[in-house]
């Protein structure tokens, strides 16, 4: 630091000293001013960060829109039709002109199911047993084995099921003039999401997600980076008080999050047809509220860790993970275990995104949310006060 | 190679000196198999269903016993009103609302066809899926019980049934632990060797300790050598770790060679390692290689497997997947851990590993610059 540089530092030390600790003079805006224009230039100046940060909600979202599926296509499977006859011939067909499965071989003994298996390809062997076709017209019964390599539970069992469908379906066309008698017939109706689309689940969940990511993960790692360089002692011998400070620092990724969270709803919108049914203002005023709680976590993380390392450790297995796993992100939160779920009631994120689901999808409004909203207000002065305590203004 | 010792003691020395390092080597497998294994599952437990029961017969009434005799189904609650069977919808309470029209019992008997409306709550399309697939099964079975008591036909059966049995190899229980504990221990591996080593590399140029080292005789290859075996060893001890507590935990079966498991875990990790320190070629602090890795880690999980299959997405997805480390690893892991698959059926991904890992590593000492 050059000495005119520190003459006008001590200056404004001097001048700070003499200001009334709970006005705010003039001198000590325009210096809040410029320390935040300060701290603007040092994030966007890097263009690897800015990329990053808006390259990972657009790329989440497109991969989530378009490569994360669990739907049957083209899986390879083997046949072992011990028959050979017209109707084994028949249904094989069948199977392989569904678009689901794609025949990889043809086996000719058990042994081979084994040995198939385990080079990974085949998902599904389908045995037909001897005789398959007589058996079925003459005594009206045949038997299929299904063995599905379970390996993926998920997978199998829709391969199976998939596949006892088309084979029941081509029985049933065997005899069409079949009329069951009392027939109840159950008419499905898919509420909120006529088309079970899968983006009604992720952008939800992108958005808490980068919001985390932005707002607490980077806030705690700048705000680490200051200690660990020992830079925050200069901060803190300048007139800025310590609560312009952390404005200073949090300000710039606020205003990055709430670009970040309109990307993300205009990219549902226009891209995955994800509806805005309820009002728009009160979906921002939820985001923001969110995105303070989260910037309030990165702070009182950073006044827990020594190093980046430490910060960045706390923020990825505290917060990233759980707010993937435990916030009914991706998994269902009903099918956790008791403790998970009990878990996941102090997981942000799971409020978050429970009110957006509402107000996006079901047009709720805050008559629904009131209660979620209440207990991310609570999180947020919870994590204010205990930063509060923890801030230290000298160091050790 | 006596020079690669004592860089390999220095390195060493460091990292364990942090005090920090050991929990998070032990609590890091621990916290992922206990939590996210049991939390990442897409096994239904219960269904929450609201009746809205505006027949009030015999036949609506033995309807909703049936349900109510699945120990799956939790009927929260039994209403007359469709519209708060829509609102419990719109709170959550309810994952279905069943809705039995006046008349149900009514038609039945008259015309032989009687109608039922299932209402399903579907902002997850999969559950949705699951549920109405479930439900509409239970009425079919229902409907089945029906026609044998009252037209006295034992069992309707059609003239001609294919027996269908299906049988699960390798997980006959469908256990849905033994699939995601493979994948969140490579998730484990990942994480260590791609953001461990690229963090401490930069830690030294943000130090400027790293010109310490550059002024130094110590060869390129030696110093990314020197970065990468200690990281390479701590990510297989944690293998080993997380695969001890999965034992442990959930059985999870070990059919194959761990030998082998671990020797292609080695090959593996050579390439994340090499990923890990190439990105902090190219990046000045730490929070740069955070996010680029962060980055990078994410679209190799989401597409390498560890969640859905590969095989359900797109054709240029499976494409890229062939530079995927984790997408090979993934592939290995449950092959050999679940299906003790040898060395001779993976010896594509064996292949495709070891030259990735020639790539990536060789980028990395290509990248790395002695002068500024």
């Amino acid at each position: 630091m050059d000495f005119c540089n520190l003459a006008t530092q001590l200056q404004s030390l001097n001048f700070g000293l003499r200001t009334s600790v709970f006005q705010l003079s003039s001198t000590n805006m325009k210096q809040l001013k410029s320390f935040i224009k300060k701290e603007f230039y040092h994030i966007f100046r890097d263009p690897r960060t800015m990329l990053i940060l808006f390259g990972i909600p657009i790329a989440q979202l497109l991969i989530f829109g378009t490569v994360i599926k669990s739907e049957i296509k083209d899986v390879h499977i083997a046949v072992y039709d011990q028959s050979k006859d017209v109707t084994t011939h028949e249904i094989i067909n069948k199977l392989l002109s569904s678009g689901y499965f794609i025949l990889d071989a043809n086996l000719e003994n058990t042994s081979g199911i084994e040995k198939i298996f385990k080079k990974g390809k085949v998902k599904q062997v389908v045995v037909f047993e001897n005789n398959f076709g007589e058996k079925l017209t003459r005594e009206g019964e045949a038997n299929v084995q299904l063995i599905a390599d379970a390996s993926d539970p998920n997978m199998a069992r829709l391969v199976t099921s998939y596949t006892t469908g088309i084979i029941n379906d081509y029985i049933r066309k065997l005899h069409p003039n079949l009329e069951m008698p009392l027939q109840i017939k159950s008419e499905v109706r898919m509420y909120f999401n006529e088309e079970m689309k899968s983006a009604y689940l992720f952008v939800p969940g992108t958005m808490a997600l980068i919001l985390m990511l932005i707002s607490a993960m980077m806030t705690s790692v700048s705000i680490t980076r200051e200690k660990e360089f020992g830079t925050m002692e200069i901060l803190l011998v300048s007139p800025l008080r310590p609560s312009q400070i952390i404005v200073g620092k949090v300000l710039p990724y606020l205003i990055l999050s709430i670009i970040n969270a309109f990307v993300i709803v205009l990219i549902g919108h226009f891209v995955f047809g994800v509806p805005v049914t309820g009002s728009f203002i009160l979906l921002m005023l939820e985001t923001i509220l969110f995105i303070l709680m989260a910037l309030c976590l990165g702070i009182l993380i950073s006044t827990m860790a020594k190093n980046q390392m430490v910060a960045m450790f706390i923020s990825m297995i505290v917060l990233m993970l759980p707010t993937i796993i435990l916030s009914g992100f991706i998994f269902p939160i009903e099918n956790m275990p008791e403790i998970l779920q009990w878990l996941s009631h102090i997981m942000p994120a799971r409020w978050f995104i429970a009110i957006i689901r509402d107000i996006m999808l079901k047009g709720n409004g805050l008559l629904f949310v009131w209660k979620e909203t209440l207990i991310l207000v609570g999180m947020t002065l919870f994590f204010v006060a205990v930063s509060v305590k923890k801030f230290k203004i000298r160091l050790e | 190679m006596k020079t690669i010792l004592y860089i390999l003691q220095k390195e060493f020395r460091q990292i364990f000196r942090n005090r920090t390092m050991l929990p998070m080597i032990f609590g890091v497998p621990l916290l992922q198999m206990l939590i996210l294994v049991f939390a990442a599952t897409f096994e239904m437990k219960q269904i929450d269903m609201v009746v809205v029961d505006k027949d009030l017969s015999s036949a609506s009434r033995e309807l909703v016993a049936k349900f109510d005799g699945i120990p799956f189904y939790h009927i929260t609650e039994m209403v007359q009103d469709e519209t708060i069977g829509e609102n419990m919808l719109l709170k959550d309470k309810a994952d279905v609302v069943l809705v039995i029209p006046v008349n149900f019992e009514r038609n039945l008997v008259r015309n032989d066809k009687a109608q039922l409306q299932l209402l399903v709550n579907a902002i997850d399309g999969n559950s949705a899926q699951l549920i109405s697939a479930w439900s509409s099964r239970i009425i079919a079975a229902f409907n089945q019980n029906l026609v044998a008591e009252w037209k006295g036909i034992p069992e309707f059966t059609p003239p001609a049934q294919v027996k269908i049995a299906e049988s699960y190899w390798y997980n006959s229980e469908l256990d849905y632990k033994w699939y995601m504990a493979p994948g969140i221990l490579a998730i484990l591996v990942t994480i260590i060797g791609m953001f461990m080593s690229g963090m401490n590399l930069v830690r030294e140029k943000e130090i400027g300790t790293i010109e310490q080292l550059n002024v130094t005789p110590v060869k390129k290859y030696q110093f990314i050598a020197g970065k990468l075996v200690p990281f390479w060893i701590i990510a297989l001890f944690d293998l080993a770790f997380g695969l001890f507590i999965a034992w442990l935990v959930f059985d999870l079966p070990i059919v194959g060679s761990l030998w082998l498991l671990f020797g292609l875990a080695g090959v593996y990790l050579i390439s994340v390692l090499g990923i890990g320190l190439f990105i902090s070629t190219i990046t000045d602090t730490q929070q740069q290689v955070m996010f680029v890795s962060f980055f990078f880690m994410m679209i190799f999980i989401l597409m390498g497997g560890i969640f859905t299959p590969v095989e359900s997405m797109p054709h240029w997805a499976q494409m890229t997947d062939r530079i995927n480390p984790i997408f090979y690893f993934m592939k290995i892991m449950r092959m050999v851990l679940l299906k003790g698959s040898g060395f001779v059926d993976l010896l594509e991904e064996f292949f495709s590993l070891t030259v990735l890992g020639v790539i990536f590593l060789s980028l990395a000492i290509w990248r790395y610059r002695k002068t500024t």
